[in-house]
């Protein structure tokens, strides 16, 4: 058994496994709030919101733009079960600022059969992806 | 005895299609490898799924909650995945005769969404009614089709238009084995109850904690839960697509070739008989002669 100063880290989306290795602390956004998870959690599962993934390692750091998804978390690990997460080498910042600006748009102008959820889903995933690559 | 150009002519056409077999068995052996690692690939992302929600639903009991109680109205809603082109043995009726040949059901409950071609046809000729059908999403299956049909699926669950949802596919065991698979997507877990607590209970975790309430977890996860199977029975499917023509193919090569070794002997056969005939009609002219 590992030290009790990492966990394991497991990223696994749909298509592929994004990220398994020992982690000192993942920082991400859940439904309710921006939770930090250190080693030796409770037990607990929550919901992913969009938003930054920090991965801290021993003496680095990485990110990620996570969008959807669940954690599962343990004392000894984390699981992400991420719908969709990417690396910030993988998003076109062109098109997360036009879709930004397009969901604003919409936001802004409340027509009557526009999906006021939905919309904020993709400004909050374009705030994401433009965050991650500052 | 058939004529020598007869069998000549025969066997240069089993010839031909022999290496249109042979072909196709080479293309689907490299997509079955394609299509059996990406399958093993997203393979981790089903079975935690799988397991998280079990875990919350062993935790949770007997709650009220609209997707773990069958609905209403007795329509059964049954995604079926076939292929799109035949010649693949008998991957795809093996799928649509779980659902034909169904003890329990009759034809007027059952509601097809159709994934493929050949189930399509299949399901029209029997006269079942098909809601739904989408062949482009069985060539390449994105995890966006897949999310889009469950929520559709979802919807009209909750609307009480169906009462249950059911999956057919085809699993991938391995290479040469594929199970038609019929699983019970929604009310989730009336079926095979037992078994599912039997195989976690070995590896029982601590209690887990929701952040949220348990009705709203539910209906967080169970949507996407539903999404996963989809994606996974895809992927198993085209994987054993792929696997079924191959083996299909590999025995249509060698049963060409057992014909043709047959008709080589006939030929040869035929050739030496008329050879002899020859010479007995040369040797009977010259002894008229003679």
């Amino acid at each position: 058994m590992a030290d009790k100063s990492d966990f394991l880290l497991r990223i696994i989306t749909p298509d592929r496994i994004f990220y398994e290795n020992r982690a000192d602390m993942v920082e991400f956004n859940t439904t309710e709030g921006e939770i930090g998870v250190l080693p030796g959690h409770i037990p607990m599962t929550v919901i992913v919101k969009p938003g930054v993934l920090y991965i801290h390692e021993t003496g680095e750091e990485k990110k990620a733009a996570l969008h959807a998804g669940f954690a599962e978390i343990l004392p000894e690990s984390v699981t992400i079960l991420a719908e969709v997460i990417e690396w910030p080498s993988e998003i076109n910042e062109d098109r997360a600022k036009s879709a930004m600006e397009r969901a604003e748009r919409r936001l802004q102008n409340k027509a009557p059969n526009t999906d006021i959820a939905k919309a904020e889903t993709a400004l909050q995933r374009a705030l994401a992806r433009i965050q991650v690559l500052k | 005895m058939a004529s020598m150009r007869d069998i000549k002519r025969r066997k240069s056409s089993i010839q031909g299609t022999q290496q249109i077999t042979k072909a196709m068995k080479l293309v689907s052996t490299v997509k079955l490898q394609r299509a059996r690692a990406s399958a093993e690939r997203s393979k981790g992302y089903f079975t935690c799924m799988y397991d998280t929600v079990n875990n919350i639903l062993k935790r949770v009991g007997n709650v009220e909650h609209k997707y773990l109680t069958s609905g209403a109205s007795n329509k059964k809603a049954v995604i079926v995945i076939t292929s799109n082109r035949g010649l693949a043995g008998g991957y795809n009726s093996n799928v649509t005769k779980l659902v034909t040949k169904h003890p329990g059901w009759r034809k007027e409950d059952v509601e097809i969404y159709c994934l493929g071609n050949k189930g399509r046809e299949a399901f029209a000729r029997n006269g079942y009614v098909i809601k739904e059908c989408d062949s482009d999403i069985v060539e390449s299956p994105t995890y966006a089709d897949a999310a889009a049909l469950s929520a559709r699926l979802l919807a009209s669950y909750a609307a009480g238009e169906i009462g249950e949802i059911y999956l057919a596919y085809t699993f991938f065991k391995n290479t040469v084995s594929h199970v038609p698979t019929l699983l019970q997507l929604l009310p989730v877990g009336v079926s095979g109850d037992e078994a599912e607590t039997e195989e976690s209970a070995g590896g029982a975790e601590a209690v887990m904690n929701f952040e949220v309430e348990d009705a709203e977890a539910l209906d967080m996860l169970i949507p996407k839960y539903v999404t996963s199977l989809i994606y996974g029975a895809l992927r198993e499917s085209v994987a054993s697509e792929n696997g079924a023509r191959m083996q299909a193919m590999d025995n249509a090569t060698s049963n060409a070739e057992e014909m043709i070794s047959d008709l080589t002997l006939k030929y040869n056969r035929a050739r030496q008989g008329s050879i002899t005939q020859e010479l007995t009609e040369i040797i009977a002219g010259a002894e008229a002669l003679g």
